[in-house]
């Protein structure tokens, strides 16, 4: 039997303690452990989009638009490169920001707290993808198919509609999420047994679609 | 307020301390502003126009920071314990395989298009000005 008082979460031998102990391997609760292991299917998903997209931009002969200056924006009556892409950035890394606060508050058990963080992260979400849905109607006005653009590589417009749709569709599903979450919080639905894990994994949902948004930015737009 | 106790005794478990108790409303916030940091860097090395090798590197460099923040801090990865975090982050490993059959894959089709279709090695990239005009 193990000395518990000493911490050997993170050794080889509690790896090998924790598959072959006849019990629960994973000690988190059953929603976390789900939550993942969806999580990593996902990752699947994604990185099957992104080699994707890596394999048509290296075999197209076409040349690639420039996504800097597709994704620029006329301010000020000035061009600026890319920067509705870096807002968009920064909105989603502010809203990770909110869903961790909501759930240390969590672990506090502050419900008012709780709801007013998952709201200002459902809220920065809804307008990630106004700002997307903006982007769409600029691009598609410019000519932009998922068939053929004015500025190059055919394959540019569906990998944008295809990444950027699918991306978009998981921030709008966790808005939704999180609001409902929000909603029972607010209402007390998670006090019958004291038991708030859902917003702690509702947050890794949140900050996947976040992680996915950083490799999408890097490899799409800034490439 | 700080919670010193997990309420369903998780603790008993072997779990490390910090997972018990919590962190500090500062992490959050300090790592929070760490990827405000390195997103304005990863911008700025579009915004300066690096090239080649240089912005590669550097896109590559701040998003595996980014990701990998992400990850361990607000996705508390590096507070599990070690059975959970090598169940999450081996088996994406092998889509490196995935990327690198790809990549080789990729090249090949394009010295095919290129050597028997007669599809030119490198094209004039279009500017968006030349397309749209100055004021879009």
């Amino acid at each position: 039997m193990a000395d518990l008082s000493i911490d050997d979460s993170r050794s080889v031998q509690s790896v090998v303690r924790d598959w072959s102990d006849d019990k629960q391997t994973f000690h988190v609760p059953w929603g976390k452990a789900m939550m993942w292991i969806f999580l990593v299917s996902d990752t699947f998903i994604f990185t099957c989009f992104l080699v994707g997209y890596m394999n048509v931009r290296m075999t197209t002969t076409d040349p690639w638009p420039y996504p800097s200056e597709v994704f620029a924006l006329t301010l000020f009556g000035q061009s600026i490169p890319l920067i509705l892409i870096a807002i968009m950035t920064f909105i989603l890394i502010t809203s990770s920001g909110t869903m961790a606060l909501a759930v240390r508050y969590a672990h506090l058990r502050d419900k008012k707290k709780i709801f007013m963080f998952m709201a200002i992260t459902a809220l920065f979400g809804a307008t990630f993808v106004g700002m997307q849905a903006f982007e769409w109607t600029k691009l598609i006005s410019e000519g932009v198919r998922p068939w053929a653009n004015p500025f190059g590589a055919p394959q540019f417009g569906s990998i944008f509609f295809m990444v950027t749709g699918f991306h978009g569709l998981h921030v709008s599903i966790g808005v939704i999420y999180l609001l409902v979450v929000a909603t029972k919080v607010y209402k007390g639905h998670y006090d019958r047994k004291n038991n708030y894990d859902i917003v702690e994994i509702t947050g890794l949902y949140w900050h996947f679609v976040d992680l996915v948004w950083v490799f999408i930015f890097a490899f799409f737009y800034l490439w | 307020m700080e919670v010193t106790e997990d309420p369903r005794g998780h603790a008993e478990l072997g779990e490390p301390a910090a997972h018990a108790q919590q962190h500090p409303i500062s992490v959050y916030l300090k790592v929070w502003a760490l990827l405000f940091i390195l997103s304005a860097m990863s911008y700025m090395v579009d915004y300066l126009d690096f090239q080649g090798y240089l912005r590669w590197s550097l896109i590559i460099i701040f998003m595996l920071l980014k990701a990998g923040f992400i990850v361990a801090i607000f996705m508390h990865v590096m507070w599990e314990r070690m059975t959970l975090i090598s169940a999450i982050l081996m088996p994406p490993l092998v889509l490196l395989v995935l990327i690198a059959f790809m990549a080789s894959e990729a090249d090949h089709t394009f010295g095919t298009r290129v050597d028997y279709l007669g599809q030119p090695e490198s094209a004039e990239r279009i500017h968006v000005k030349d397309v749209l005009g100055e004021h879009h």
